[in-house]
């Protein structure tokens, strides 16, 4: 088990390793020198200063060196500089990831608390209308842009309760709270929700076919009581394994609905750095969301371990 | 012809689905008839006109037609659905291909290399590398495609480690049947079906994030009408007082997708029923 | 002796697209206290189908009891509400399955689910419940019944999952045992201490046992009377002994037929019978089995035999014998 672990761990180190080389690569066979692009979108004309951007960005140097410096550099939490602002990169990221992180909790959150649900009724009542309805209405949802989901919304708003809940300050109460964060974590939690619906049933159709749900019906147990105690533990196992797939597709969302509200966390950050050509930025910000994304599989895999007694008691 | 009418007629919704492709391919083939008006056309005194007999659904701040713009916008959507679904799925079905058939560390490296795309969300990829190779239509489809191979080489392989455990496989290696007819002969036709559910699946969600994409400013550049583009243009400044910007290229959008996801699912049931529930 | 269950004009069926299929028809039984009787029949005949309606564990829709009469004990189980029914499964009438591996579920403990069953039907604390799951696992001899009952089904063999089953489904000693075919996906030397513990935990709990095999010898070994099922119907019926030495039906005489003998001639051939099952939405007008009987006469196939006494204790329905 602990080798398991172990080798989870080292396999993560190396899936991120990488990830870095290939983000490292892929910003730099731009055509046209990151220098150039950053000195012209500057305003700048002296050839000097063009040079102190070379310098600066340690692009006169070979790649490998570039590269060890950066990794070097993350290792110690020293990330450089943003070329747009001019603050250290670190600076600019940290207070941006509480804002995100909660949104992201929230919208997972409301993604499993209406998806696992909605799946085991439309398990259960498989071809009754109600599950056709749920059914149209998943489709519905994985076929809705989430920023357009999120325009949306917001003209709800608009229209029918005169404000615009987008945010424009830090909020003071926990109602404002709920209103800037609930709202769009809502929006941008629907897609996953759907996805989980989805899986859900299927798992759940599955499971119901399995000869221990009949052994439990053979017991005397009542509905309920099957579909719950035997049926829907089975059922979420798969459903807990894509968690790690599902945080990858909220990031996308993540990424428009934060622009869809305005609000200043991560994923809207990475827009404006691949927009301002800040490339130090850009490939900070895009390895952070790789670890996330590699650390929640590892947590995902861990817990699972934990869930299932057939791998966590594996001989 | 009587097994589409079979068919037709067990999965209606699919049904609906194949209509509402057919309706978006024509609409972005004959645009140039359909479209009332001309897309790029402005018109100062028509500056965001409610939908009216002219403008049937609105015009835009520059007074150009939405809907004639729509109908153009459709031929992007289309571009870059079939060109990043086969460009993607075609890459990625020959990885897979390849890597369940030979084995060995030329597998170990895809798979690791599919690993390494798999831990960064398809936006996320998608944007760093329209990032990186600057915006055009066809870097857009790039962009679309790449993160797309990984799961398509994923699936296939699968697929192929299975068949190649069949005993008509294993009978053709022991007929003394060469590894590359083997391959093109009996596997590869067997990875089809799941290969087109794949790529059926996918075409959904290559609109998606064009749109994404254009959204945010970084797809398919001017003048090129992109539904996606449409939206950001309009976004929130014009929300309430020319809610037709936002609705309509939308809700365009939407039903496209919806439609390929209703097709999709009933392809799946027919073609690969273990996929599906 | 009155007999615990009595079964008599059951029948089920099956709304299908491909019409109605006649799973079981008309099938009659009892059996007694402490007494085992055997239904016997190739796959798709309907044992199955029979063992489920019992249990009324039918998948309904498509499944559907349309006749018939169920007593255990002298309540008819077909006319209790859902409730009550559920009431009597497992504390009246129990179940054990084919598959130990799959019928048990895998998330939870073997003493858990014994106590489920415990707790379900008698009103006792927790920890009186989990301690009869020790002594049930302890009862069916399971060594070191206190480790066992917390471990999870993926943990045991084969055979003790199949025995963790029978100490589920006798936790609450139920009046009636339905085991459908419990030792088929069993190792044979692991069979026979299946086969023995049911029978002698039917001899001293004296809970009647309906077993359900394809498997002739099983049937030799332990059963008092059987009743032989072709297409959904009873076609034969008697005690054990009897119709194995004197067989009526040419149905079973073509089981008995196929079956190896030990210490049979060298030049004794096994015989099969010809043909399989009809599907059971596309019956034969007269007796099902006429197609591959090769005794069959003009009436086999126009009219449905009886089935009526051609020994004493001993009925088959067959227009022939």
């Amino acid at each position: 088990m602990l080798d398991y672990i172990l080798r989870r761990i080292g396999l993560m180190v190396l899936t991120l390793f990488g990830v870095s080389v290939a983000i490292f690569l892929l910003l730099r066979i731009v055509p046209g020198n990151i220098a150039d692009i950053l000195f012209d979108s500057a305003g700048l004309v002296d050839p000097a200063e063009k040079q102190q951007i070379i310098t600066d960005l340690g692009l006169d140097q070979p790649l490998v060196t570039q590269y060890v410096h950066w990794i070097a550099g993350l290792a110690h939490g020293d990330l450089g500089y943003s070329y747009v602002s001019e603050k250290p990169v670190l600076d600019e990221v940290l207070p941006r990831i509480p804002i995100t992180a909660k949104l992201a909790g929230l919208a997972l959150l409301f993604a499993v608390c209406t998806g696992v649900p909605f799946g085991v009724i439309s398990a259960v009542r498989q071809n009754s209308w109600l599950d056709y309805v749920l059914r149209v209405i998943s489709l519905a949802a994985l076929s809705m842009p989430s920023f357009w989901l999120g325009l949306l919304v917001l003209m709800g708003f608009v229209n029918w309760f005169g404000i615009l809940p987008i945010y424009d300050k830090a909020p003071a109460t926990w109602g404002a709270a709920i209103l800037m964060f609930g709202v769009p974590a809502a929006t941008v939690g629907f897609r996953s929700s759907a996805l989980i619906m989805r899986l859900t049933r299927s798992s759940m159709l599955e499971v119901l076919r399995q000869d221990y749900v009949r052994t439990a019906r053979s017991k005397g147990l009542s509905e309920p009581a099957v579909t719950f105690i035997h049926a829907l533990r089975n059922a979420v196992l798969p459903v807990i394994t894509t968690i790690g797939i599902e945080t990858a597709f909220l990031f996308g969302g993540l990424i428009v609905t934060e622009t869809v509200f305005n609000i200043p966390g991560v994923a809207r950050f990475l827009v404006e750095a691949i927009r301002w050509r800040d490339y130090p930025m850009v490939q900070n910000l895009v390895m952070f969301i790789a670890i996330v994304v590699v650390l929640v599989n590892l947590i995902v895999d861990l817990a699972y371990m934990f869930v299932d007694p057939r791998i966590r008691l594996r001989a | 012809m009587s097994e589409v009418l079979y068919y037709a007629r067990r999965y209606p919704l699919g049904v609906i689905g194949a209509l509402i492709l057919i309706v978006f391919v024509l609409t972005a083939v004959f645009a140039g008839v359909v479209a009332p008006l001309d897309p790029l056309t402005t018109n100062p005194r028509a500056s965001l006109a409610p939908p009216s007999s002219t403008y049937l659904m609105g015009a835009d701040m520059m007074g150009r037609d939405v809907l004639s713009r729509m109908i153009h916008g459709a031929r992007i959507s289309l571009a870059v659905a079939l060109g990043a679904t086969c460009i993607g799925s075609g890459l990625g079905a020959m990885l897979g291909l390849a890597s369940g058939y030979l084995g060995g560390w030329f597998d170990l490296i895809v798979q690791r290399v599919a690993e390494i795309m798999q831990s960064l969300p398809l936006l996320v990829m998608a944007l760093v590398i329209t990032a990186s190779l600057g915006p055009s239509l066809t870097n857009t489809i790039i962009a679309i495609a790449i993160p797309l191979v990984p799961n398509v080489a994923r699936v296939i392989r699968a697929n192929v480690l299975s068949l190649r455990e069949l005993n008509y496989v294993e009978a053709a290696r022991a007929v003394g049947m060469s590894q590359a007819r083997i391959a093109l002969v009996h596997v590869f036709p067997n990875t089809l079906a799941p290969l087109i559910v794949l790529a059926t699946a996918q075409l959904g969600s290559t609109i998606l994030t064009e749109a994404s994409l254009s959204f945010l400013g970084l797809g398919v550049p001017e003048p090129y009408p992109s539904w996606g583009r449409m939206l950001s243009e309009s976004a929130a400044e014009y929300m309430r007082s020319a809610p037709w910007l936002v609705i309509f290229p939308g809700l365009a959008i939407s039903l496209v997708v919806f439609g390929t996801n209703l097709f999709g699912d009933a392809l799946r049931d027919i073609l690969d029923p273990r996929q599906g529930d | 002796m009155a007999p615990v269950l009595e079964v008599s004009g059951l029948t089920t069926v099956f709304h299908t697209r491909g019409g109605i299929v006649r799973a079981v028809q008309d099938v009659s039984f009892s059996v007694e206290a402490g007494e085992t009787l055997a239904i016997v029949g190739e796959s798709g005949c309907g044992k199955t189908m029979t063992a489920l309606s019992l249990m009324r564990l039918i998948p309904s829709p498509p499944g559907q009891i349309t006749a018939g009469m169920v007593k255990v004990a002298g309540t008819d189980l077909l006319a209790l509400d859902e409730a009550s029914m559920r009431r009597m499964r497992g504390s009246q009438i129990a179940m054990i399955f084919q598959e130990p591996m799959t019928a048990l579920n895998p998330l939870l403990t073997v003493g858990r689910q014994i106590a489920e069953m415990v707790s379900l039907h008698e009103n006792v604390s927790r920890r009186a419940a989990n301690a009869r799951a020790v002594e049930m696992l302890h009862h069916v001899r399971i060594p070191a019944p206190e480790r066992r009952a917390r471990e999870y089904p993926h943990q045991m063999s084969g055979g003790m999952r199949q025995r963790a089953m029978i100490a589920m489904a006798l936790a609450c000693k139920p009046k009636v045992l339905i085991a459908d075919e419990p030792t088929t996906a069993l190792d044979v030397t692991i069979q026979a201490q299946v086969l023995d513990l049911i029978g002698d935990l039917r001899k001293e709990l004296g809970t009647a046992v309906v077993l359900i095999t394809h498997d002739l010898g099983v049937v030799a070994e332990t059963a008092d009377r059987m009743i032989v099922m072709y297409a959904g119907r009873k076609v034969e019926e008697g005690r054990t002994k009897d119709l194995f030495a004197d067989p009526c039906h040419p149905y079973l005489q073509g089981l008995l037929a196929s079956v190896p003998r030990f210490g049979g001639g060298e030049g004794e051939r096994l015989r099969e019978i010809p043909g399989i099952v009809p599907p059971l939405n596309d019956l034969p007008k007269g007796c099902a089995f006429a197609p591959r009987c090769q005794s069959a006469i003009g009436r086999c196939r126009d009219e449905v035999p009886p089935l009526e006494p051609k020994r004493p204790g001993h009925a088959a329905a067959c227009w022939v014998t």
